[in-house]
C-alpha cells in the first residue's frame, strides 16, 4: 500500500542523507523524494512517497521521529489531502505531430515551456495519475526526455503538519 | 562571559558534564585539544594504543557507571578505528561521547592527508553526529551532544573538531539546560496503558517476565524486583538484561534464548503473558519468529517505540522509561491490594510445569577426568570472587558460558556486547570499568581468539596500573563458529584452528603482568586464587577441552523449543 508522509526536519547539514540513509540502511522503499524550506528558514518540508504493509509504515514512521534532527512525522494518506507532482516533458514535435501534441496539452491544461523546431517541452501539474495519463498518451508520439519533481502533498482543509 | 577557542571549550564541557577520566589517542589533527586538557591539568586522560581500545573503554566505563564515557581520536585512521566501539555502544544503548580530530574546514573536501568523512561514515551507527564548521555553535553542540547520549534510550555521539575550528576563539556560553523541539524522548508511561497492563496480569494463567538490557539502563533493576515478588511470576534475562534481576533469585529461570535455560525457553514457548522490559525481541532471543510464544499476549515496556511492535505484534504498548513504567504497574498492584501469596497460589500449576522443566534440563556439562571444562571454570570464578566481581566478557563461546554459569545478582557487573557482538571488546572495556573502581576486582573472561583482537592494550593497563584479571579459555579455536561447523558443516573447521598462539604466560611476563596456567582440572582453583590474589594485571590461562560446545543451543532460524542439549 502507498503511504505519502510529510516530514517536517531541521535544515541541518546531513539531514536529508540520515533520512535516506535510514531507508537504504533499513531496506525500507522511497518511490519519490521532495523537500524544499518552509517559511521558518530553520526547517525543511520532505514529502516522502513509500510503500509497505502496515507494520512496515508504522516502523517507518518510529524510525524516522527516532533521528534527532526529525521535527515531525504524518501519514497525509491517511485522511484527505490534495497531492500534486509536476513533469517537464521532451517531445518530438515534428510536421504532423506538432498539432497533435498542442491538442493534448490543452486538453490536459499543460503549458508548453520551450519549443524548438523538432520538439515541444511540455509542463504538467497534477495528481500521479494524470501525469501517467499524459505519459501514456505522449509516448507514441516519442518522449525525448522527462524529467519529475516527485509528490508534494497537504492535508485538506484546517489541518497542517 | 569569557570569550574561549575551541580547544578549551572542549574541556570546559567535559568539567561541567563531570567527566573526569577520558580514553584516547593523540594526532595531528587533535593535537590541539590535547594541549588544552594538559595546560588544564584536571581531566585524567588514558592513552590507550589502539582507537578501538578507546571507544571499547569509554563503553565499559559507560556501562559500569551508567555514566557518560568519553573517547578521542585523531582524524583519518584514528577516526575510522573507533567506528566498531562506536557501533558496538550503539547497539546496546550505551552513551558515549566520541571526539574526533577533522582537518581545517578549507581542506575538507580536497582528499587532505588523514582526511575521512567520519561524520558520513558513523552516521549510521550513532544516535547523532556534528561537524562542527562554526566555533560559535560549539558550546551548544557539546552541551546537545552529552544530553543526547544519555537521555532517551542512550546511545553514542560523534563531534569531528575541524583543525581551524579547535584554535578559533567565541564566547563560552554554556547552557546549563537544554530543549530541543525535534528531540523530546517520552518518559513518563501512559497510566491508561498501565491499566490494561494490569487487566491482561489478572487474566494471565502462565506469565512471564522478560528483562532486557534497558531495565539495567534506566537502573530500574529494584522495580523489577518488585514488581516480580509482588505477583510471583518467573523472570528471564536476555543477554543485556543479566544482573537487572538477581540470577540466585528463586524466581529467576537464568537467560533465554540461542544459549538460554531449557526453563525459560520452554517457559516462553508455554506462557500466556509476556510482561517485556527494555527488551527488543532479538532474533536470537526469539528463534523462529512465527513459532515464537504462539499463545502469549505482550506487555511491552520500552522508551524507544520502534523497539515496540519491530518484531513482534504487541497488546499493550507502553512507550516510557522503565523505572517510571513498572513503578507505576507495582502501584497499580499494590493498590489492587492482593498479596503475593494470592498470586503464587494462582499461578501454583504454572510453577509446577517451570520447575518440572527446570529438573528436567538443568543447566549442566559433562565432567571429564583430566581435562578442563570451561565452565568448571567460570563457576569457580564465580565461587572465588563471591559473585561479587565486575565481569566483562569477549565474544563467541566464553561470552555464552559466562552468561550460563555466572550468576549475575547486581546491574552493571556483566558488561558484555550483546547487539554487536564484538570480538576484542572485553578487556579494553574492563579498563575502563576498572578506572571507574579502582578498588573492584574486575575479570575479563576471553577466548584466545578474541583476547588477541585487543591484547596491545596490555601495555595500557600496565601504565595505569590498572589489576584487571584476564582469564582466558583456550581452545585453540574459534569455538563458537568451530561449533557451528561441528554441528551444521559437517565438521569442515574451515579456518577456525588457531595453530599458533602465543605463550599468554610468557606474554603476560613481557608486559611486565603476572602470568598463571592450568593445564589439569585440580589446578583451575588454585591458577585462579593466584591469578585473583596477584598484585596488578594478570593473565590466567586454561588449556579447555578443545571441542567443548554451548548447550543448550537453538540453532538459527528454529524454533525456540527446538533445543539442541547436552
Amino acid at each position: 500500500m502507498k503511504h505519502t508522509l510529510s516530514v517536517l526536519v531541521e535544515n541541518e547539514p546531513g539531514a536529508l542523507s540520515r533520512i535516506t540513509g535510514l531507508f537504504s540502511g533499513r531496506g525500507f522503499n522511497i518511490e519519490s523524494l521532495c523537500v524544499a524550506p518552509t517559511l521558518d528558514h530553520t526547517m525543511s518540508h520532505l514529502t516522502l512517497v513509500t510503500s509497505g504493509d502496515e507494520f512496515i509504515i508504522e516502523q517507518i514512521i518510529k524510525q524516522l521521529n527516532r533521528l534527532v534532527d526529525v521535527y515531525k512525522v504524518v501519514d497525509v494518506s491517511e485522511g484527505e489531502f490534495v497531492e500534486r507532482e509536476m513533469a517537464l516533458i521532451k517531445v518530438k514535435a515534428e510536421d504532423e505531430t506538432r498539432a497533435e501534441v498542442l491538442r493534448m496539452c490543452d486538453i490536459f491544461r499543460c503549458k508548453v515551456v520551450d519549443v524548438s523546431p523538432k520538439t515541444y517541452t511540455i509542463e504538467v501539474t497534477g495528481p500521479e495519475s494524470k501525469l501517467k495519463a499524459v505519459l501514456e498518451l505522449l509516448k507514441p508520439i516519442g518522449i525525448k526526455e522527462i524529467t519529475r519533481t516527485g509528490t508534494i502533498a497537504i492535508q485538506r482543509e484546517k489541518k497542517t503538519v | 562571559m569569557t570569550k574561549l577557542p575551541g580547544k578549551q571549550m572542549v574541556v570546559e564541557a567535559l568539567k561541567r558534564e563531570g567527566v573526569d577520566v577520558v580514553f584516547g589517542f593523540p594526532g595531528g589533527a587533535i593535537i590541539d585539544v590535547y594541549d588544552a586538557m594538559e595546560r588544564d591539568g584536571s581531566i585524567k586522560h588514558v592513552l590507550v594504543r589502539h582507537e578501538q581500545g578507546a571507544a571499547h573503554a569509554a563503553d565499559g566505563y559507560a556501562r559500569a557507571t551508567g555514566k557518560v564515557g568519553v573517547c578521542i581520536a585523531t582524524s583519518g585512521p584514528g577516526a575510522t578505528n573507533t567506528v566498531t566501539g562506536i557501533a558496538t555502544a550503539y547497539m546496546d544503548s550505551i552513551p558515549i561521547v566520541v571526539f574526533t580530530g577533522q582537518v581545517p574546514t578549507s581542506l575538507i573536501g580536497n582528499d587532505a592527508f588523514q582526511e575521512v568523512d567520519i561524520v558520513g561514515i558513523t552516521r549510521p551507527c550513532t544516535k547523532h553526529n556534528y561537524l562542527v564548521k562554526d566555533v560559535h555553535k560549539l558550546p551548544q553542540i557539546l552541551k546537545e551532544a552529552f544530553y543526547i547520549a544519555r537521555s532517551g534510550r542512550p546511545g553514542p555521539v560523534l563531534i569531528d573538531l575541524p583543525k581551524d575550528v579547535q584554535n578559533q576563539v567565541a564566547e563560552f556560553d554554556y547552557p546549563d539546560k537544554i530543549k530541543l523541539r525535534s528531540y523530546n524522548p517520552v518518559v513518563e508511561p501512559h497510566s491508561r496503558q498501565i491499566e490494561r497492563a494490569f487487566k491482561l496480569i489478572e487474566k494471565a494463567k502462565q506469565p512471564i517476565i522478560y528483562a532486557g538490557g534497558g531495565v539495567i539502563i534506566a537502573n530500574a533493576h529494584k522495580e523489577l524486583r518488585k514488581l516480580a515478588e509482588s505477583i510471583y511470576a518467573p523472570v528471564t534475562m536476555t543477554l543485556m538484561g543479566l544482573g537487572g534481576f538477581p540470577g540466585t533469585h528463586e524466581q529467576s529461570l537464568g537467560m533465554l534464548g540461542m544459549h538460554g535455560t531449557y526453563c525459560a525457553n520452554m517457559a516462553m514457548a508455554n506462557t500466556d503473558l509476556i510482561i517485556a522490559v527494555g527488551a527488543r525481541f532479538d532474533d536470537r532471543v526469539t528463534g523462529k519468529i512465527e513459532a515464537f510464544a504462539p499463545n502469549a499476549a505482550i506487555i511491552h515496556i520500552d522508551i524507544d517505540p520502534t523497539s515496540i511492535q519491530k518484531n513482534v505484534k504487541v497488546d499493550v504498548p507502553i512507550v516510557g522509561d522503565c523505572k517510571r513504567a513498572l513503578k507505576k504497574l507495582v502501584k497499580v498492584i499494590e493498590e489492587d491490594g492482593r498479596p503475593p501469596e494470592v498470586w503464587k497460589e494462582k499461578f501454583k500449576p504454572w510453577w509446577d510445569q517451570i520447575r518440572a522443566w527446570e529438573e528436567r534440563h538443568p543447566l549442566t556439562y559433562k565432567k571429564e577426568p583430566g581435562v578442563i571444562k570451561p565452565q568448571y571454570v567460570i563457576e569457580k570464578l564465580y565461587e572465588l570472587t563471591k559473585g561479587k566481581a565486575i565481569i566483562t566478557t569477549e565474544v563467541g563461546q566464553n561470552q555464552m558460558w559466562t552468561a550460563q554459569f555466572y550468576k549475575f545478582d547486581e546491574p552493571r557487573t556483566l558488561l558484555t556486547s550483546g547487539g554487536l557482538g564484538t570480538m576484542g571488546y572485553g578487556f579494553p572495556a574492563a579498563i575502563g570499568a576498572q578506572m571507574a573502581f579502582p578498588n573492584k576486582l574486575v575479570v575479563d573472561v576471553a577466548g584466545d581468539g578474541s583476547i588477541q583482537m585487543n591484547i596491545q592494550e596490555m601495555a595500557t593497563a600496565m601504565e595505569q596500573r590498572l589489576p584487571v584479571k584476564i582469564v582466558i579459555l583456550n581452545n585453540q579455536f574459534l569455538g563458537m563458529v568451530r561449533q557451528w561447523q561441528e554441528l551444521f558443516y559437517d565438521r569442515r573447521y574451515a579456518a577456525t584452528e588457531f595453530t599458533v598462539t602465543p605463550d599468554f604466560v610468557k606474554l603476560a611476563e613481557a608486559y611486565g603482568a603476572k602470568g598463571f596456567r592450568a593445564t589439569k582440572p585440580e589446578e583451575v582453583e588454585d591458577t585462579l586464587k593466584k591469578g585473583l590474589e596477584a598484585d596488578g594485571l594478570t593473565i590466567m590461562e586454561f588449556a579447555i577441552a578443545r571441542e567443548e560446545g554451548v548447550f543448550p543451543m537453538v540453532p538459527a532460524g528454529k524454533a525456540t523449543t527446538e533445543m539442541l542439549l547436552v
